[in-house]
C-alpha cells in the first residue's frame, strides 16, 4: 500500500511532534517507536506509565431495538462462544469471532454499557467484523461502527493517578470494569484493561478533543508515548495472542489454549451450549483434546526465536513438531521470549525442545505464560 | 576513519597500519533499534570481503555484518555478547565488533571517507 493510501488516527499531528518513527500497521501511518527505543519504552511503561495510541482498532456498539443490552448479547452469543448475557452492566470480557470450522476471525472486548454491547476489535479485522455482524445479528440489532472517537490506552503502575486526577472515579474500577466518565474532554468510555499485563486504562475519547486530552496525560511526567514495538514486546511478555500472529481462522480457540475465555455456560454441558460457529468442532476439541496446542517458549541463550522457528522434539530430528509464532527479547524479563504451537505430545511445561536458529539448533523450553506476571487490580 | 555503504565504519590502530577496528555508524545502531543479540566470529577466522561475519539481532530484526574487506579476524569485542547494548550506547567506541589484519590496505581506499559517508546518509 502506498503511503498516501495510509489512514492516520486523531493524534497524528501529535506523534509527529513527538519524533514517533511512523510505519504502515493494518492500513494505518502509526508511531512504531519513539526517540528513547522501544527497549526503554517498554520499560517505561511498567516502571511508570505508557500512553499508547489504538485508535487505530475498531470501535463498534451494538444497539438492540429493546433498549435492553440483553437482546443484543443474546444476539451475538449467535457469533461468539462467550456468556454475553451473563456479563453485568459495567463489566467487560475477552471474546472471540469463531467460523464454521471452529478457527478464530478475531478476538475482541465485549463491554455491557446497560443500553448496549460495545465492542474493540483488531485495527486489520474490522471492515470484516463489521460485515460479519451485519450479515449474521438479527435486524433489531444495530451495528454501528464508531468513527469520531479516539481510543487511547494508559498502562502501567501510575496509570490509575493520573487517569483519576483527569477523570474522577477511574480509581475506583477494578479489573474489567467499564465506566463513562466525565471530564474536561468529554465524556470519556473507559475500561480498566489493556494489552500489557499492567494495571491500566483503554480510553475512547471524542476523536476534536483526543489531542487535548493526550496532551493532558502527557503532561504528567509518569506518563511517556509507547510505540506498537514495545506494545508487542509488553503483550508477549503478558502472554497474549496478537491475532494474524499467535491466532488466525486456521487455530481453535482450544488449540490456542484460550478455553479459559469460554465460559462454561458455553461448553458442552452447559445451559446456552453451542449455538456460535464452528461450536461442534470447539466442542468436540473441548472433550476429546487437540493435537497441538499455543505454549510459551523460553529459548536458553540469548538469540532470539522468530516467528517462523520451527521447533523440534531433538536435536538431531528431520521433522519439526511446531513452530514459533511470536518471538522477541522480553526487556523486563531481560531475555528472549516466544510463544507457538507445539504437538499436544511435547506441550508440557518443562519439555525441552529445540529451535532452529540460522541452521543451528538451540535448546528452548515449554514455560507456562505470562513470562510476567500481570499487576491487575482485581 | 573510512565507511562502508553497509555502514560500518573501519577505523586504522594508530600502531599497526594494516589492522583495523570495525563497528557500525551511529546511523545504522539507531536505524536498527536496540541491539539484543550478538553473536562473533571466531578469532583467527579468514574472512574475505562481504562474508556474513557478524550476527546481531535487535528488538525487531536480525541482520549481518559484513567483512569490509579481504583479512583476518584478530580480536572481537567479547564484551558484546553479555550487553549488546554497548553497540547503541557508544557505537564508535565501546560497541566495536572485531579488529582485523587486512589482506591488503590497498582495499581501503575503496571506501568512503567521512565526508562521503555524511553525502551517502
Amino acid at each position: 500500500m502506498a503511503d498516501q493510501d495510509l489512514m492516520t488516527t486523531p493524534l497524528h499531528a501529535l506523534h509527529a511532534e513527538l519524533g514517533g518513527r511512523m510505519v504502515p500497521f493494518a492500513g494505518y501511518e502509526m508511531p512504531v517507536q519513539y526517540a528513547p527505543g522501544v527497549m526503554k519504552e517498554h520499560v517505561h511503561c511498567r516502571s511508570h506509565a505508557g500512553l499508547f495510541d489504538v485508535s487505530h482498532m475498531g470501535q463498534v456498539i451494538l444497539r438492540p431495538g429493546s433498549g435492553d443490552a440483553a437482546d443484543a448479547a443474546r444476539a451475538l452469543e449467535s457469533l461468539v462462544p462467550q456468556n454475553v448475557l451473563g456479563l453485568a452492566e459495567g463489566r467487560q470480557r475477552y471474546g472471540l469471532f469463531t467460523n464454521e470450522a471452529g478457527g478464530i476471525l478475531d478476538d475482541l472486548m465485549i463491554a455491557n454499557r446497560g443500553d448496549h454491547l460495545f465492542l474493540v476489535v483488531n485495527a486489520a479485522c474490522k471492515a470484516d467484523d463489521i460485515a460479519h455482524m451485519r450479515a449474521r445479528l438479527p435486524g433489531d440489532v444495530t451495528v454501528e461502527e464508531i468513527t469520531d472517537r479516539a481510543l487511547l490506552a494508559l498502562q502501567g503502575p501510575d496509570a490509575e493517578a493520573v487517569l483519576e486526577s483527569l477523570a474522577p472515579g477511574a480509581a475506583e474500577m477494578s479489573f474489567m470494569d467499564v465506566r463513562t466518565l466525565a471530564s474536561d474532554c468529554g465524556d470519556l468510555w473507559v475500561s480498566r484493561s489493556g494489552y500489557t499485563g499492567e494495571d491500566g486504562f483503554e480510553i475512547s475519547v471524542a476523536a476534536d478533543r483526543a489531542e487535548a486530552f493526550a496532551r493532558a496525560l502527557l503532561d504528567h511526567d509518569a506518563v511517556a508515548p509507547i510505540g506498537l514495538g514495545a506494545r508487542d514486546s509488553l503483550r508477549l511478555e503478558a502472554g497474549l495472542c496478537l491475532y494474524g500472529n499467535d491466532i488466525d481462522a486456521s487455530t481453535t480457540p482450544i488449540e490456542a489454549n484460550l478455553l479459559w475465555a469460554i465460559q462454561k455456560s458455553r461448553r458442552p454441558g452447559g445451559e446456552r451450549a453451542g449455538g456460535y460457529p464452528g461450536a461442534d468442532v470447539i466442542g468436540a476439541q473441548i472433550d476429546a483434546g487437540v493435537q497441538r496446542l499455543r505454549v510459551g517458549l523460553l529459548p536458553e541463550g540469548r538469540a532470539p526465536m522468530r516467528a517462523g522457528t520451527p521447533i523440534f522434539a531433538g536435536e538431531a530430528d528431520t521433522d519439526p513438531i511446531g513452530a514459533v509464532t511470536s518471538g522477541a527479547f522480553g526487556p523486563s524479563i531481560e531475555r528472549p521470549m516466544a510463544m507457538g504451537y507445539v504437538s499436544i505430545d511435547h506441550s508440557d511445561v518443562g519439555t525441552k525442545l529445540w529451535g532452529e536458529v540460522r541452521g543451528k539448533r538451540l535448546p528452548v523450553t515449554v514455560q507456562s505464560m505470562p513470562f510476567r506476571p500481570a499487576t491487575y487490580k482485581r | 576513519m573510512k565507511f562502508t555503504e553497509e555502514h560500518e565504519w573501519l577505523r586504522p590502530e594508530d600502531d599497526e597500519a594494516d589492522v583495523v577496528t570495525v563497528g557500525i555508524t551511529e546511523h545504522a545502531a539507531e536505524q536498527l533499534g536496540d541491539l539484543v543479540f550478538v553473536e562473533l566470529p571466531e578469532e583467527g577466522t579468514t574472512v574475505a570481503k562481504e562474508d556474513e561475519v557478524v550476527v546481531i539481532e535487535s528488538v525487531k530484526a536480525a541482520s549481518d555484518i559484513m567483512a569490509p574487506v579481504d583479512g583476518e579476524i584478530i580480536e572481537v569485542n567479547a564484551a558484546l555478547v553479555e550487553n549488546p547494548a554497548l553497540v547503541n550506547e557508544d557505537p564508535l567506541g565501546a560497541g566495536w565488533f572485531f579488529k582485523m589484519k587486512v589482506a591488503d590496505i590497498g582495499d581501503l581506499d575503496q571506501l568512503m571517507d567521512e565526508a562521503a559517508y555524511k553525502k551517502f546518509i
